[in-house]
């Protein structure tokens, strides 16, 4: 049995599907923010993998082919961004200021507390593209020679964070258009918190989801010069 | 049919992508040129949105499962960074909270300038 394990091309993808569905029925019984279908996803195939002391390798091996669609499915975020392109429109000024303040405070706090925390400049590279989506994030990470699987985890951990503490923020700190908190959700959490946000209403939803491609672009364009300063 | 065609039109797009990535010297992925080349032959209907919103939609509803051997892969490098795991939880908790704070602020400061716009 190990044998055919180690040695398939499917067991991967199937584990992959089955603990994403666990991870949603999960969610959908308890309605915790924490309780976020990839984490959970991501913590019981790792779960699974050690109790049944099967290597990374031989899990990867099927795994691949599941990363493989992430470059098409990325070119796909044009779809919705196409669907919402007259609501930027309307808004492009406020939108624009309001996404490149995102991305700027995201890479000086990166900066500023990857200073103070004295991190390996590998590890700062890591942590540059964390408030992106992850598809994007992780083809910065690897251009700058940060390492991807850290990416990924503090992608995720960033998007988790926004979902859980995003509505707290806004009202902390009083932002109450619907397009603030929008762009707050999306410029912090991307993909997650866009969730949240699209809970919160359409228009909240699509600046949100808006803000995943655009702050991205942004993170391409400015990760490369903040990777100099430390 | 319908699928083939969709198919390869992202697929189509994505192998431009990779070509502009390999000859544009710039750190720049192959993903984010092909959502640029997506986006510019939609809006010019070069492409018509019907053509790729069956299996367009099919992949991003599939997309979080993606990220998920990558995350996995975690395991292999814990030993690395298990020594790094507080500061990297403050960092990421932190600057969540900095940048949904600033970008929420300023959005609604020049909302407000500009005539609080309704939606």
């Amino acid at each position: 049995m190990k044998e055919v394990i180690d040695n398939s091309i499917y067991f991967g993808v199937a584990l992959s599907m089955l603990a994403y569905i666990a991870g949603i029925s999960l969610k959908k019984k308890f309605k915790l923010g924490i309780l976020n279908p990839l984490l959970v996803s991501i913590v019981l195939v790792i779960l699974f993998l050690i109790i049944f002391d099967i290597d990374y390798e031989s899990y990867d091996q099927s795994g691949k082919y599941i990363s493989y669609f992430l470059t098409p499915t990325t070119i796909c975020l044009a779809i919705p961004l196409y669907q919402q392109l007259d609501l930027l429109k309307k808004n492009f000024k406020a939108i624009t200021i309001g996404i490149i303040t995102g991305v700027l405070t995201s890479l000086v706090s990166i900066l500023v507390l990857s200073m103070i925390f004295k991190l390996s400049h590998e590890l700062y590279v890591t942590l540059l593209p964390k408030s992106i989506t992850t598809a994007i994030g992780i083809a910065v990470s690897e251009e700058l020679g940060g390492i991807k699987t850290i990416t990924v985890a503090v992608i995720v951990l960033t998007e988790i964070t926004g979902n859980v503490i995003g509505e707290g923020v806004c009202r902390l700190f009083k932002i109450k258009n619907p397009i603030s908190v929008g762009l707050a959700f999306g410029t912090s959490s991307h993909a997650i918190g866009t969730t949240k946000a699209l809970e919160l209403g359409e228009a909240q939803g699509a600046v949100s989801s808006l803000s995943i491609a655009v702050s991205g672009l942004l993170t391409v364009v400015l990760a490369p010069i903040f990777a100099n300063f430390f | 049919m319908k699928y083939i065609g969709q198919l390869f039109i992202i697929f189509g797009i994505t192998f431009l992508g990779e070509i502009l990535h390999e000859f544009i010297p710039l750190p720049i992925p192959a993903s984010i040129y092909g959502l640029l080349l997506m986006l510019i032959c939609l809006q010019t209907k070069i492409i018509k949105l019907k053509q790729v919103k069956d299996v367009g939609g099919f992949l991003l509803d599939i997309m979080p499962i993606m990220f998920l051997p990558a995350a996995v892969g975690l395991i292999v490098i814990w030993k690395d960074v298990a020594h790094m795991v507080v500061p990297l939880i403050i960092i990421t908790i932190l600057t969540t909270v900095f940048v949904m704070a600033a970008t929420g602020k300023i959005t609604d400061f020049i909302l407000k300038k500009d005539g609080g716009q309704d939606i």
